[in-house]
């Protein structure tokens, strides 16, 4: 029991000050990185208190894909450093009272959480579907997703398709003149459309036409 | 005292799986230029040791012993890091790989998945490599890597959707003992061609090496790199390669099962098979490099979304409604 909590602490530890490098660290391409040592010391936390699956698609997810996204963004930026403007050296920035304001709000809707939770411990019951210990994490799961609240996920999955689709038609745009390999066409092609057999007459030439 | 005891356990059980990997990688880059060798009609390394065997390991040594050089305007611990992080990755992944049914490091429920996660964190060691060297052809490398290691993965993930569909449970183990009867490469054959092709485009594998071609990109993103740091992620290159050949021997040939179970076959130990199906594999990894020429980008990219993706998305389709108009779904 000892040492689960000696490696508790150590994740969390780790957790919190990679948490705070995110937001300190001058170079910002070593925030994205302090980033993922987040993630990954979150994810080992889900790991410790069971969720394993949780765990794994955190890993997956935020790790795998998200961050790599994340860092392609930042390294585009400027390769050479990059210095971060938030906490540069006049000090004077308008964001951050913005950012004061949203943790403000987040550190008290925190407070209401925790205080339902501690003083309040009859919250947990109101639960719609109850805890089925013998499955595994991943059986839970998916019978609760796919199959106790299958039209509410379907629901989800729409709007995430039509963002994606909102997504794709902002940032496309028809550019002409750009070439492209067609398979089909370099395939079906034959050599009555490739070459042609000429007879040159003397001093006149072929007339080529495209 | 107890916890002391399990402790030292778990290293030397540790050790007791890492250095036969280790020595299996060496043994490996031999066996990779003698198949290339080969293919070629050369005779490839024969001088040091036994048929050339220790050739990677004079290697080794000579890399060891070479100075190793950091560039003035590079970023120096994302820099020294790079090459540390690949080898872990692709070291710590051996930890769910099961040799057998009992001769496994950690049998854990989600093992398919930790396999997933830790071949996705591989793009890490070459990003930062990339990025840190602070130099044109290195970058280039590694955002072509990236981009190529990020589109792939996604094809792997619905070839692993399929095999689970038929297996019902992520764990490693119950994959392998669900092939007792059938091996996977059987009904999902399609999906085991795609499932190598991805994998030779996940480890940087000519034909799609990309992210290292060296008649545009020096060395890609290994180019500022020296002595140990680049022996480093080169045997991080190989291991992972060994991986994804494990993958696909747990994933669609029956892991540690015998192909017939039969008096010859079955007294074989279970981890020699295990073994046997990875050198098919890798041997098979070996002779594309030597055979195929390498893919254009935009090609690559095509094949793997327009290709590979829609075609797997199909295959699980196909899986789900076969095995549910049969009634065949585990687990029912």
């Amino acid at each position: 029991m000892i040492a689960h909590a000696i490696i508790f602490y150590i994740f969390s530890l780790i957790a919190i000050v990679s948490a705070i490098m995110v937001t300190v660290s001058k170079n910002t391409v070593n925030s994205v990185f302090f980033l993922i040592l987040d993630f990954i010391s979150i994810s080992c936390l889900f790991i410790m208190i069971g969720a394993e699956f949780l765990g794994m698609i955190m890993l997956i997810v935020y790790v795998g894909a998200v961050a790599v996204l994340f860092l392609f963004v930042v390294m585009m930026l400027n390769v050479a450093q990059q210095k971060n403007e938030w906490f540069n050296s006049s000090g004077r920035s308008s964001h951050i009272p913005v950012g004061l304001l949203i943790s403000i709000i987040i550190f008290f809707e925190l407070i209401i959480v925790i205080g339902g939770w501690k003083y309040k411990p009859d919250l947990l019951d109101s639960i719609a579907i109850e805890i089925n210990t013998e499955l595994t994490n991943t059986q839970s799961l998916g019978s609760i997703i796919y199959t106790d609240y299958i039209h509410l996920f379907q629901l989800s999955g729409m709007v995430l398709l039509v963002a994606m689709i909102g997504a794709i038609v902002l940032t496309f745009r028809q550019r002409s003149g750009v070439k492209r390999q067609s398979y089909f066409k370099q395939i079906s092609r034959d050599r009555k459309d490739g070459i042609e057999l000429v007879d040159v007459e003397n001093n006149k030439g072929v007339k080529i036409d495209a | 005292m107890t916890e002391l005891f399990i402790f030292f356990e778990q290293i030397y059980r540790i050790l007791f799986l890492l250095i036969p990997v280790l020595v299996s990688v060496a043994m490996i880059v031999w066996l990779d230029r003698r198949v290339w060798a080969f293919v070629q009609k050369r005779r490839g390394p024969n001088v040091v040791g036994p048929f050339g065997l220790f050739q990677t390991l004079a290697d080794a040594l000579k890399y060891i012993f070479k100075e190793i050089i950091i560039p003035a305007s590079s970023n120096k611990v994302i820099f020294i890091l790079a090459p540390i992080v690949t080898m872990t990755l692709a070291l710590i992944a051996w930890a769910v790989i099961p040799f057998s049914e009992t001769f496994v490091l950690a049998d854990i429920n989600v093992g398919i998945l930790y396999l997933f996660a830790v071949s996705s964190l591989g793009v890490y060691g070459i990003i930062m490599g990339g990025w840190a060297s602070n130099s044109k052809y290195p970058f280039l490398g590694a955002i072509r890597s990236a981009a190529q290691m990020v589109s792939y993965e996604v094809s792997i993930g619905v070839i692993i959707i399929n095999v689970l569909l038929c297996v019902g449970s992520l764990n490693l183990s119950d994959i392998v003992l669900a092939q007792k009867d059938l091996w996977f490469v059987i009904p999902l054959f399609p999906m085991f061609i795609i499932f190598f092709i991805s994998a030779l485009a996940e480890t940087n594998r000519p034909p799609f090496d990309l992210p290292e071609a060296e008649a545009e990109l020096v060395a890609g993103y290994q180019t500022e790199y020296s002595g140990m740091m680049y022996a480093m992620f080169w045997l991080g290159e190989y291991a992972n390669i060994l991986l994804m050949c494990a993958m696909g021997s747990i994933l669609f040939l029956g892991g540690w099962l015998s192909p017939i179970d039969l008096f010859p076959f079955n007294v074989i130990p279970a981890p020699i098979w295990l073994i046997l199906k990875i050198l098919f594999l890798f041997i098979l990894f070996a002779l594309i490099k030597a055979i195929v020429p390498r893919y254009r980008y935009d090609q690559l990219m095509k094949l793997g979304w327009k290709i590979f993706l829609p075609f797997s998305l199909i295959y699980v389709v196909l899986t789900a409604s076969f095995l549910m108009y049969f009634d065949l779904l585990p687990g029912n």
